[in-house]
């Protein structure tokens, strides 16, 4: 693909990783006891807070470093 | 570090590592990876049924990053999509009902165990003979540009394509993103079916099943059939997941930390089917489903399901 830019990818993927990374500690370390509270009382609430962790995790990232590249002198053309 | 809902401890490095590699390898090859996932977390001491579940919940997270990138590039074919996701499920349904039916068959673990080595060993030497003869093959000689999706992606046995395409039995659809004018639901729902009923079976998403499925028997160019795939596999997982989580099998927080690897890998992998044609996506694609095949063999051996 001769209009490919690495360099606007590994930005790309700095940026994803950090926030994903921030993402992660901030679930852990304000979540972390109320998942084990609701794994071993509300398993209903467990698993659909599971699947709402992770899609946020996905597609809420991935909107917010969208947002955060046309904010950047190097975004995508 | 420890993980109280499995009451593990595992290191985060090797999480993160895993959904790494795990996350190339989908968004590359379209499959969810359970194959490689499930084991490994099995090795790093997570008890079998927690790492069932949570493989299943980090394949939601990688699949959905991989085929938003997908569908940038243009590798979903949609209306094709949402009529797999119908014969799959119902194919997956179908899958694990005749398990618990055979379980009560004395042995069914061999029987199962051998027809899918058998299964897995002949797609595996297949589609390396296909892509090897596929390579050999001209390209077109018209500009890339001006080509179509079929035309760009060379590919030998294409009778088995054809064969399915004329299989004329209303409705019938047109699926113009694949570059098919005319093949009928029918075809593409037996197909999902069936590639549901081998996920049923055999566990995890079976996409390289599914994959291999929708390039030979469907004719859909290599990365729309990676894409579209994808897509199956968000659905089929996040279902998955959700009945795995509703049974205490799943543990959000080692899922969220493989997430944090596959997520940036499943980019990378997606992004590196551009500079692969077809043929060659196919060749590298051609030992997973032997992985999968020995890793039945490991079972059947050991009495370890590792998935």
């Amino acid at each position: 693909m001769k209009d490919f830019n690495w360099k606007t990818f590994a930005c790309e993927m700095v940026v994803y990783a950090v926030l994903v990374f921030t993402y992660f500690w901030f679930v852990l370390h304000y979540f972390a006891s109320s998942l084990e509270d609701m794994f071993h009382h509300n398993r209903k609430l467990f698993a659909v807070t599971s699947l709402l962790l992770m899609i946020g995790q996905t597609v809420g990232l991935e909107i917010v470093s969208t947002f955060l590249f046309k904010l950047f002198p190097w975004k995508k053309k | 570090m420890y993980f109280p809902i499995s009451d593990t401890t595992i290191n985060p490095i090797y999480l993160i590592g895993l959904g790494f590699v795990i996350g190339i390898l989908g968004g590359f090859f379209g499959v969810g990876g359970s194959f490689l996932a499930g084991p490994a977390l099995f090795v790093a001491g997570l008890p079998m049924n927690f790492a069932v579940g949570t493989d299943l919940l980090h394949i939601v997270g990688k699949s959905i990053v991989a085929a938003r990138k997908h569908r940038v590039m243009g590798n979903i074919d949609m209306k094709l999509a949402f009529i797999m996701v119908l014969g799959t499920i119902a194919g997956s349904e179908a899958g694990v009902q005749g398990i618990e039916a055979l379980k009560k068959i004395a042995r069914v673990d061999l029987v199962v165990g051998s027809v899918a080595i058998v299964i897995l060993t002949g797609m595996s030497i297949f589609v390396f003979l296909e892509s090897w003869q596929a390579l050999k093959l001209k390209a077109s000689t018209k500009p890339i540009a001006k080509q179509t999706s079929q035309e760009k992606d060379r590919r030998a046995f294409k009778f088995m394509s054809k064969w399915t395409q004329s299989f004329n039995l209303a409705p019938n659809v047109e699926l113009e993103h694949s570059g098919i004018k005319s093949i009928s639901m029918w075809a593409i729902l037996l197909v999902s079916f069936i590639g549901g009923v081998c996920s049923g079976f055999l566990g995890g998403g079976a996409g390289y099943i599914r994959m291999p499925f929708m390039v030979y028997l469907l004719g859909i160019p290599t990365h729309i059939a990676i894409g579209t795939d994808l897509f199956e596999v968000v659905v089929s997982a996040s279902y998955g997941s959700f009945r795995h989580a509703m049974n205490g099998n799943v543990d959000v927080l080692i899922a969220l930390i493989m997430q944090t690897g596959a997520a940036v890998g499943a980019q990378i992998g997606a992004v590196l089917t551009q500079f692969f044609n077809g043929p060659w996506i196919r060749m590298a694609f051609a030992p997973l489903p032997l992985i999968g095949a020995l890793m039945v063999v490991y079972g059947l051996l050991t009495g370890h399901h590792l998935k």
